[in-house]
């Protein structure tokens, strides 16, 4: 298939962008779109013109690098997909792509496509862990976990970090992001301790950086693992329990 | 309070202030129904919120102190925290994307809260002006406590029928988005009921819109005269 492409182009943060467009002939249908940006970039190389910067690691939708806009859709046009898991099936002859990278005011374009994602680590520092060292792994039914929280938590912790719910979300808000890494912590026996201190300080940490949830729920639709806002929910009430309840009772959620 | 400073907690406040007003607007719509009773029993009704609490407190410290006082507390609350949330958002964008977005889920109405809000609010001041304080230059045949006839006179002239019907078009699109976001706002989630906030935000604003449009419609089909 023959496809042209449009790119932000840009040198640095504080350099001035725009979008660039290239021809893109002979791409197979089963590329991925990060190998599609590769064939563009081996040509681009071959005419001795700088090639797209854009981030990646995993090419196995695991790691989180790899989100761009697609066609003003982040990860592009296929739910449930992260960039480096689409293909260029998803496209047709003569499509136009527009390639875009993720917008927020907290995340600084590095060059091209590749923003800095790095307010993410701060929301995680802030108490996305459990503090006390938990020596080896313990036998498995050592503690008891209902199934449904097991599970509930599994899906939360599917969370590759890849900022999409934060690009996608007309607010810019974080919260999709931080209320799955709670989430996969707070479900579990193992994260109550910490409970509502971690809830206090990865919200208001958030909020250091991102924008405020409005329940568009765009996020849970751009995300590649489809985390639910139903986490954004769960993260809500337990905030205001960490700032109303008594902490000595709260304790024994 | 501490926690309004945080926009989680903010996000509260507009959900609790939210239910607030959305309780206004039922009981505000089932109220103005008894015009279809005829002006005697309007008249009494709107006689009858000021007696509200009598005899055990004076007339119309009821009214004031239980219903008027907390709406607008509740209407300055819900708009101090939507301007706030909106220019935070504002700003956390940064620059804008430069192509155009193809949104998934967010819809009309869950992305135009502030202007359907704002539409409602300017309506309000007219409607207070219309039929509450019944200022000469906005309703020249106003006379306090005829309320059959101050409707009637208002809706006898089709501008002010467009007016209310539109802006219960606005208002339509604002329940019909926060009906459904006030769950999320408090927490109020479990897969249990979940499928039924859907279906609540919608049939509530469907039973208000209705409610609210009967009046300016029944005037002009000549029901109330
Ligand atoms: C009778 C009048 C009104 C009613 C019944 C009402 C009701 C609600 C409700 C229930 C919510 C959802 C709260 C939440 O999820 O936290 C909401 C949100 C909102 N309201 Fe209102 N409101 C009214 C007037 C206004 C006015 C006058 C404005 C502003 C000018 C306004 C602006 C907003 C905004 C920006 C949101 C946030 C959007 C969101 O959370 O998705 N509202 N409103
Ligand atoms: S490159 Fe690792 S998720 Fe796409």
């Amino acid at each position: 298939m023959d496809l042209t492409l449009e790119v932000w182009r840009q040198a640095g943060e504080s350099a001035e962008g725009r979008f660039e467009t290239y021809d893109a002939p002979d791409v197979s249908e089963d590329m991925s779109f990060l190998e599609m940006l590769d064939l563009v970039n081996e040509r681009l190389i071959a005419e001795e013109r700088e090639p797209i910067a854009f981030d990646h690691d995993c090419r196995e939708g695991i790691c989180g690098s790899c989100g761009v806009m697609i066609n003003g859709k982040a990860h592009g046009p296929q739910l449930g997909t992260a960039t480096c898991q689409l293909h260029m099936r998803q496209f047709e002859d003569g499509d136009r792509i527009v390639v875009e990278p993720w917008r927020a005011k907290a995340f600084a374009i590095v060059r091209d496509l590749v923003v800095d994602r790095s307010p993410l680590d701060r929301i995680i520092e802030a108490g996305g862990y459990i503090s006390a060292p938990t020596g080896a792994a313990p036998d498995a039914n050592m503690i008891p976990v209902p199934k449904e929280s097991a599970d509930a938590a599994m899906d939360a912790a599917a969370c590759i970090g890849c900022a999409a719910c934060i690009a996608a979300c007309p607010n810019s808000a974080g919260q999709l992001f931080t209320s799955a890494k709670l989430a996969h912590l707070d479900l579990l026996p193992q994260g109550q301790p910490e409970r509502y201190k971690r809830v206090e300080a990865m919200v208001e940490t958030m909020e250091e950086f991102f924008g405020s949830c409005t329940n568009h729920g765009e996020c849970e639709s751009a995300c590649p693992k489809s985390i639910s806002i139903d986490n954004i929910a769960l993260m809500n009430r337990d905030y205001l329990i960490a700032k109303l309840k008594n902490r000595k009772l709260a304790g024994q959620h | 309070m501490e926690i309004y400073r945080t926009d989680v907690g903010k996000k509260y406040a507009m959900a609790i202030s939210g239910v607030m007003l959305l309780g206004f607007v039922v009981f505000h719509m089932i109220g103005n129904l008894h015009v279809f009773q005829g002006a005697a029993q309007i008249n009494t009704y709107g006689e009858g919120l000021r007696d509200l609490g009598e005899p055990l407190f004076p007339r119309t410290l009821v009214l004031w102190a239980f219903l008027r006082v907390p709406l607008a507390a509740a209407f300055a609350v819900h708009i101090h925290a939507a301007y706030t949330l909106g220019y935070t958002n504002l700003k956390a964008r940064g620059t804008h994307y430069q192509s155009p977005r193809d949104y998934l889920v967010a819809n009309y109405a869950s992305r135009t809260m502030r202007w359907s809000g704002t539409i409602v609010l300017l309506f309000l001041a007219w409607h207070l002006a219309d039929l509450t304080w019944g200022i000469k230059t906005v309703n020249s045949e106003f006379a306090r406590g005829d309320i059959y006839n101050n409707l009637v006179f208002t809706f006898s002239r089709w501008p002010v029928v467009v007016l209310y019907l539109a802006a219960q078009i606005a208002l339509a699109f604002h329940i019909r988005h926060g009906a459904w976001s006030l769950f999320q706002s408090i927490g109020a989630n479990n897969p249990r009921f979940n499928k039924f906030r859907r279906t609540f935000a919608n049939t509530f604003t469907a039973i208000i819109v209705i409610g609210f449009m009967a009046v300016p419609l029944g005037t002009v089909f000549g029901i109330i005269h």
